[in-house]
């Protein structure tokens, strides 16, 4: 493990969010925007256990904050799907160029 | 090159190879299978960066949890033998414009602070910090981060932990509400 440098770690974490950002920008269909979503929040806790591991070995802040990332992704996809469930009802649709009653 | 670097290496590629298909897979259903694998592998990463109790917190919450429902809502939203539309080819042009241009101003900015040189390797510095004071390494067992994670002294976690509950509570009945079926003559 000592052989692969912080940087290498933070270069794939960066691509992932990157990977994620793009999916956000080219979907337009509300599931694929949340699976994006969740591939943000995935490299965001890679850096955290990363940092931990490498900078502070003798604390836990990076873990205790990945697993309160988790607890909190884990309630917004919920929501997210509930939403998105009830948009289907009344829209027929979860694109969102088709949900635009609330646009101003 | 070790073999725990190659490990690395070929898990950081699975990550990224099962990202980007899962963000550009033109059918809905492969896209979730894609997300799936890409989740397995941050999984393995924190494997192989020796943190268990987390990497079994990414399999059961979002291989086990998340994955599942949004597959469960593409079978209600969707009919997944259908192709996605295509993208607009000027938004796909700029977003890939946009993304590069993110990537490589962040990777010059992490090459500025150059983590690679100063940062020491967990063996040396398991040396300097031999005194007894800063324990050898990561101690992430589950026994210790459960005991810091409900301990109310000055490194404990016990309110976020109960504001987490709190939240948890607060979605699961925001979910229940948003989701129901109203009621034909209630309307």
């Amino acid at each position: 493990m000592s052989q692969v440098p912080l940087s290498h770690i933070l270069f794939v974490s960066t691509a992932l969010f990157f990977i994620g950002m793009y999916g956000l920008f080219t979907r337009r269909n509300l599931i694929t925007m949340l699976m994006s979503v969740e591939l943000i929040l995935n490299s965001v806790n890679i850096n955290f256990v990363a940092f931990n591991k490498y900078l502070y070995p003798d604390k836990l802040e990076g873990v205790f904050f990945s697993l309160f990332i988790v607890a909190i992704a884990a309630a917004e996809a919920a929501v997210a799907i509930a939403i998105i469930i009830n948009l289907y009802r009344n829209f027929h649709s979860i694109d969102v160029e088709d949900a635009e009653d609330m646009k101003f | 090159m070790s073999v725990s670097a190659v490990i690395f290496y070929i898990v950081s590629f699975f990550i990224l190879a099962t990202g980007l298909l899962a963000v550009t897979s033109r059918k809905i259903f492969r896209s979730a299978i894609w997300l799936l694998f890409s989740l397995t592998g941050v999984a393995g990463l924190y494997f192989w960066l020796q943190m268990e109790f987390i990497a079994a917190v990414q399999i059961v919450v979002y291989v086990g949890g998340i994955v599942v429902l949004i597959i469960f809502s593409i079978f209600l939203t969707q009919q997944s033998g259908k192709d996605l539309p295509a993208p607009v080819r000027s938004r796909t042009v700029f977003s890939v414009l946009s993304v590069c241009a993110g990537f490589i101003l962040t990777c010059l900015i992490l090459r500025q602070f150059a983590f690679g040189r100063s940062v020491l390797p967990i063996e040396q510095r398991r040396l300097m910090t031999d005194d007894g004071v800063a324990g050898p390494g990561v101690d992430a067992s589950v026994g210790n981060i459960g005991s810091q994670l409900l301990s109310t002294s000055e490194h404990g976690y016990v309110l976020p932990f109960e504001v987490i509950s709190i939240l948890l509570l607060a979605a699961m009945v925001g979910c229940i509400v948003i989701a129901i079926k109203t009621k034909p003559e209630e309307k």
